[in-house]
């Protein structure tokens, strides 16, 4: 008995180790609890929430994935913003954040009379709060991301395990879920057993957006080329 | 240990080691339950059994025999598949090393770490994991109880039986006959899935049954892929799909299964099939654990799918409360194997790697007019977070919906072999 339970503690020094690496990556797009009171600096102008009406400036109920001067209750826009709304402007967080730094510089002649917001933790932060009052994910996943992944670059502790034929295993799993391992293509193609060469082109293909696959795009942008690499190295093995 | 009172089906590979080797050998294995073989639970007991090559002892209790999909059952309704295509069994899972055991999780003692089955068997683990999907939320749709009117006004939202009453109501509609069906209010399991279905219905009405209607009474504003819905229902089924949404009083609706009778915001409406699906919330086995929140999900970490409330139970899939990932058999895949790296790690030292999740759901508008939506999603420190998404667009040429509906049959024989094998 006592063997046992000094070797499930070994187990679990083990797996303490393992764990400290460091685990979630991305960071949401800004602090919602800050955001509300830096949101008083909106406020005098706009409404948002459960029955936020149109004041000065229009509520701000999902603005999120709205285009630009589209509230639906018909709020007197200026030329300007109704020209940018028409040329396909959608609020999203790089937009909402070009034009809260410098509401004039993004669209000539708004009617907005904001001078701008400097910082930008407090524009990311009162974004963080708006970001609330629209769809959320969970429940219509084609919803602006509320979060934002790093730039695609690994951290010195996971860049060690590259070359590991683990890491490429647990990546490869991701990619399971569609491409079967017994090489079966009806619908989806294979993709065990390729050239690792070819294997890194196609990839890189997507990454870059050169090849059209919005499936494809998405799961090889947040690769990096090493982990693009372990992949190769992974699938290749599975012939 | 209690091996003989276990009901295995099949023999695993593990399960003829544990008993042909000595008993305090199958004792310093660590031990792994997982509750509910579907698409959370099956993947994380496959990924557990493979990848520890035998080093974990893993346990997969699940309370029907046959894993109907929920996902392409809709295909069903519509035509498009059969419904023995939408069946699984757990043989290759058991041929795998994973010890199946048939039958309905009843209670779970966190402090003790065991596991009661209904048929009074004990199951002891060192982690937990629980993927039980959904159970209806009583008294959601007023009027409407699962227990006495499931089989006058069908959910089909757990497919099985369920699935084949609606079917069967369908087609021996009246001409000219109403469809009706009240749509949940969020969150719920699959976000596209009650307008896929009705897609399907109006495919295989518009063939069988051209006069008939469609009421589709919803009490949310907005929900996925709409613009895509509604598009494809004007192009296929002109005329035959009217939707009330809440500021007609779509969230203010109540059944009279009796009656086959809806009432929307005061006024009588008499109808031929009625399709109830209701409010949600985790499945009962979640709650049971004692690891569910006020509004009825389990909260979990965002890094593993660890139960914020316990560190050795796991929660996946429908049940679980982690942020922006709609509850999807690909979402639970997808945490599934967060899960089982992160379990593998902690109980025999395999390293752990930062997690990645991602989600596609397709969705069939009529033949071959395929649609789909998706998104990537990494964990932050407060809940997992979405980072990118993806949609099909409107106007798309008849060719890229054909593939597109031909990738989600590839996408359905690949996800059902990473989960049974
Ligand atoms: C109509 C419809 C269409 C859908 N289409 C899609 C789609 O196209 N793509 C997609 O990704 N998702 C789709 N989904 C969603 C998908 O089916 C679910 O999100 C997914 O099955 C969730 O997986 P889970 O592991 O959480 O639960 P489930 O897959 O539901 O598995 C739970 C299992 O646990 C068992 N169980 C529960 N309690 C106990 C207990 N106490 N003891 C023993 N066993 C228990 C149940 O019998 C069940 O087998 C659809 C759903 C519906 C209803
Ligand atoms: C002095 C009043 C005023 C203040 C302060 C102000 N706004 Fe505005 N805002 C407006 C007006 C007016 C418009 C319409 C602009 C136009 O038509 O060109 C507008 C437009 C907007 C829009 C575009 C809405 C749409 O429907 O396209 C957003 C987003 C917005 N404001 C966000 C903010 C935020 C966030 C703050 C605080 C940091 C803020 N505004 C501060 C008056 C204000
Ligand atoms: C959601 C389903 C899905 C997932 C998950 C997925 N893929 Fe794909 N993949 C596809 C589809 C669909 C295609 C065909 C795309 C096209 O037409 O260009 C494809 C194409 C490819 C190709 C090119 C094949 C060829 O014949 O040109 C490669 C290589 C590939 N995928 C690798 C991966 C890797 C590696 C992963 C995991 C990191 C992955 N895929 C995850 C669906 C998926």
């Amino acid at each position: 008995m006592r063997t046992q339970n000094l070797k499930f503690l070994g187990v679990l020094a083990g797996a303490l180790m393992a764990l400290s690496l460091p685990a979630s990556s991305a960071e949401l797009i800004g602090d919602a609890e800050k955001g509300e009171i830096i949101f008083r600096q909106c406020s005098g102008c706009h409404e948002v929430g459960r029955g936020a009406q149109n004041r000065i400036g229009p509520e701000l109920n999902r603005i999120f994935g709205r285009r630009a001067a589209a509230e639906k209750d018909g709020f007197y826009y200026s030329k300007g913003l109704q020209r940018m709304g028409a040329d396909g402007l959608v609020w999203e967080f790089e937009t909402l954040d070009a034009y809260l730094e410098n509401p004039k510089a993004l669209v000539t002649g708004t009617r907005m009379n904001f001078r701008g917001m400097k910082k930008p933790q407090d524009r990311a932060d009162v974004l963080a709060y708006l970001r609330q009052f629209s769809d959320m994910p969970q429940n219509i996943p084609e919803s602006s991301p509320t979060a934002r992944a790093p730039e695609v670059e690994l951290s010195p502790e996971v860049f060690a395990l590259v070359g590991d034929p683990e890491y490429g295993e647990y990546l490869g799993s991701e990619c399971q879920t569609c491409h079967q391992v017994n090489g079966d293509n009806a619908g989806i193609p294979s993709i065990v057993g390729w050239p690792e060469e070819d294997f890194v082109i196609a990839m890189h293909a997507y990454k870059r957006k050169i090849r059209p696959h919005p499936v494809m795009q998405m799961m090889a942008g947040r690769l990096t080329e090493e982990e693009i690499a372990a992949l190769a190295a992974y699938f290749k093995g599975l012939q | 240990m209690t091996l003989n009172r276990r009901t295995f089906i099949g023999t695993g590979i593990a399960t003829a080691a544990v008993l042909n080797a000595p008993m305090l050998r199958a004792q310093t294995k660590p031990r792994v339950v997982v509750i509910g073989g579907g698409a959370g639970g099956a993947t994380a007991a496959r990924y557990l059994a493979n990848d520890s090559k035998g080093a974990l002892d893993v346990t997969l209790v699940e309370a029907n025999p046959i894993y109907t999909t929920c996902f392409f059952s809709n295909l069903y309704l519509g035509g498009f598949r059969e419904f023995e295509s939408l069946q699984h069994g757990y043989d290759k899972l058991a041929a795998g090393g994973v010890t199946v055991i048939n039958d309905l999780a009843t209670g779970v003692d966190r402090a003790a770490k065991t596991v009661t089955l209904a048929g009074g068997q004990v199951l002891a683990y060192d982690r937990l994991v629980l993927s039980p999907g959904i159970d209806f939320v009583e008294g959601s749709v007023p009027g409407w109880s699962v227990d006495t009117h499931a089989e006058i006004m069908p959910h089909a939202y757990k497919a099985g039986p369920q699935t084949q009453l609606l079917k069967a109501q369908i087609e021996a509609m009246p001409q000219g006959g109403t469809f009706a069906m009240i749509a949940p209010p969020n969150p719920y399991r699959c976000p596209p899935g009650p307008y896929e279905r009705i897609s399907m219905v109006a495919w295989t009405l518009s063939k069988m049954n051209p006069t008939a209607k469609i009421l589709l009474v919803d009490p949310k504003e907005k929900y996925s892929k709409q613009g895509l819905f509604e598009d494809g229902w004007m192009r296929h089924y002109p005329g035959m799909i009217e939707r009330i949404g809440p500021d007609f009083g779509g969230n203010n609706v109540e059944v009279r299964p009796d009656a086959m009778e809806v009432v929307i915001d005061g006024a009588v409406q008499k109808v031929d099939v009625c399709n109830v699906i209701p409010g949600q919330m985790a499945g009962k086995i979640a709650a049971i654990a004692g690891v569910t929140d006020d509004k009825g999900w389990a909260p979990v970490l965002p890094d593993t799918m660890k139960s914020k409330m316990d560190e050795n139970v796991y929660v996946l899939g429908d049940s679980s409360a982690q942020g922006d990932m709609p509850k999807s058999g690909f979402s639970a895949n997808s945490q599934a194997k967060v899960a089982a790296m992160a379990i593998r790690g902690e109980l025999t030292g395999s390293k752990v790697f930062p997690a990645k999740y991602s989600n596609t759901c397709w969705s069939l508008l009529a033949a071959d007019d395929g649609v789909k939506v998706g998104a990537s999603y990494e964990p932050t420190p407060e809940k997992i977070g979405s980072t990118d998404t993806f949609i099909s667009q409107n106007g798309e040429d008849a060719a890229l919906r054909k593939q597109t509906y031909e990738e989600s049959i590839g996408w359905y024989a690949g996800i059902t072999a990473d989960m049974f094998g």
